[in-house]
């Protein structure tokens, strides 16, 4: 039988470690037993599987082996009595036999592991790399890597938030229906601010698979919950997008400049289709509203082709929804296309978002298009003062055209 | 279960909108209700109310001897009001009750696990 290299390894530990990790902790009642013991199984795995080629169920071997070290390990540790006392009572007696695999119980286990990691008793940023690490099996050190941290600062951070969830009791469950909208929508905004993680950072473009993954595990896990197509599908979109955004030398290009003969159609038709799905369910909420956005600009084949009408009423919704100025903001953009630039240069000027630089950016497109030259360059350059990356301060100070995508 | 502190905290000279005497009796009545509820479903173990700092004193170890001292230990703006010591079954149910409590005194509530032994930080 043919052996494994250690790229397919990889491959298969992030696509199943996930879940092994979620059903031991159910079954151990502890994240360091049941991190710890998936670590020593896929040890094992690597030196067994590069000589025997992996099993057929490589998830479910991963978890059968993981969970007898585990035994073996609180045996050996002697601590089973306490321990092995919290195990559920189904996984007792059953060492030998395989875990069943991809039925219902199973999957809940990543999705009480999900709702855990981003439970609100715990800091964004706990949040975030619990679930990189836990969910996604991302090592501590890529983890760290991710947000520009030394590996000690992670995994001390991590450290942390399992102690906290320990010593806390932060329930390892599927949260009840009344409190779900919250509790979902923190675990919505982890996996987009991992996507906007990568999207910003050139050096890291994992994270952004690695979130549309996470948002394709959750709309399988929760296929009723138009939020959770809606942010699948905006990030699906924005991906389809993403190699005409960044030029070669890092610079930004804006949506009226992209390449559209560069986006990724089939990525677009996928994100269409759940849009589509999403707009029958007729339940709108803000990543929805957002998606479809998206999905009006992939329809259009030029920037002038575009349908602002459509674009202006689903940030109507949106504003509606998500009453922030940055939507205000982005609404009199798409008003400035539709209606003219002066009409978006009135709304712009009542929002008060002095320190945010697209709001200068806006600013200066569209003063520049009243052909107001000299308010425009000053604010081109407040809004290049203010930019947080290179890529962005360039792009400002050649004086940007068009708007932000 | 878990044992949960849920600490109230008032800061010092926050002026507060002053209560109508109806209003005071009725948010007396509502952590009456509040308080009853918790002691039938066994949540409840203690509580209390504390005057205000002012009336702490501090003792201390200083060169071998106990030193006393007039006033908090924090110099803190906010100090503890009172507490409630209650069993919960997890965090979801402490914040639950915490959230009852703080409707209706309207003061910020901390929710703090007990330690025991089997849980201290292993790293």
């Amino acid at each position: 039988m043919a052996g494994i290299d250690e790229a397919a390894m990889g491959r298969i530990f992030r696509d199943n470690s996930g879940r092994s990790v979620a059903t031991l902790i159910r079954v151990f009642g502890d994240i360091d037993v049941a991190e710890d013991a998936v670590q020593e199984a896929y040890a094992v795995a690597l030196s067994k599987w590069a000589r025997d080629g992996p099993p057929p169920n490589p998830g479910g071997w991963i978890t059968t082996t993981a969970r007898k070290r585990a035994i073996d390990r609180l045996r050996r540790e002697s601590r089973e009595r306490e321990l092995l006392g919290r195990m559920a009572v189904s996984s007792l007696g059953n060492d030998d036999h395989d875990i069943p695999e991809e039925t219902g119980p199973v999957q809940d286990d990543r999705l009480r592991l999900i709702f855990t990691c981003c439970h609100p008793a715990l800091s964004t940023e706990a949040q975030v790399a619990l679930t990189l690490r836990l969910l996604g099996g991302l090592s501590t050190e890529e983890v760290a890597r991710s947000f520009l941290l030394a590996e000690p600062t992670m995994a001390q951070r991590l450290v942390r938030a399992k102690h906290k969830i320990k010593a806390a009791r932060i329930p390892y469950r599927v949260p009840a229906d009344h409190e779900l909208p919250d509790r979902l929508r923190a675990v919505l905004s982890v996996v987009y601010l991992i996507y906007n993680a990568g999207l910003n950072s050139p050096t890291e473009r994992g994270l952004c698979a690695e979130a549309i993954r996470l948002g394709r595990l959750l709309s399988t896990l929760m296929p009723d919950e138009p939020e959770v197509a809606g942010l699948l599908a905006l990030l699906v979109l924005t991906e389809a997008r993403r190699a005409s955004r960044i030029r070669a030398d890092g610079s930004l290009v804006v949506l009226g400049e992209q390449d559209r003969s560069r986006w990724d159609r089939t990525a677009i038709e996928e994100g269409q289709r759940i849009v589509r799905w999403c707009l029958r369910r007729n339940q709108p909420g803000p990543y929805q509203l957002q998606a479809a956005i998206n999905a009006v600009h992939a329809d259009a084949a030029t920037v002038e082709d575009t349908d602002w009408s459509q674009i202006v009423a689903l940030y109507d919704q949106l504003l509606a929804v998500a009453p922030t100025p940055v939507v205000a903001l982005n609404r009199a953009v798409a008003i400035g296309e539709a209606h003219g630039p002066e009409a978006a240069l009135a709304l712009v000027h009542e929002l008060d978002l002095e320190n945010y630089y697209p709001f200068h950016a806006t600013r200066a497109d569209l003063l520049r298009r009243l052909g107001r030259e000299s308010e425009a360059a000053a604010a081109y350059a407040r809004a290049a003062a203010l930019a947080p990356t290179d890529a962005e301060r360039d792009f400002l100070r050649r004086g940007g055209r068009g708007h932000r995508p | 279960m878990t044992r949960y502190m849920l600490s109230v905290h008032s800061v010092e000279g926050e002026v507060r909108e002053p209560m109508s005497p109806e209003d005071m009796q009725h948010s007396w009545q509502q952590i009456g209700i509040l308080e009853a509820e918790m002691k039938s479903s066994g949540a409840w173990l203690f509580s209390g109310r504390l005057h205000e700092p002012e009336t702490a004193t501090v003792v201390r170890v200083a060169n071998g001897e106990i030193l006393t001292t007039d006033g908090p230990f924090a110099e803190a703006r906010e100090h503890l009001g009172g507490f409630y010591i209650i069993n919960a079954e997890d965090l979801d149910a402490a914040l639950a009750l915490a959230s009852k409590v703080t409707r209706v005194i309207g003061a910020p509530i901390e929710v703090r696990p007990f330690a025991d032994f089997a849980d201290e930080p292993k790293g």
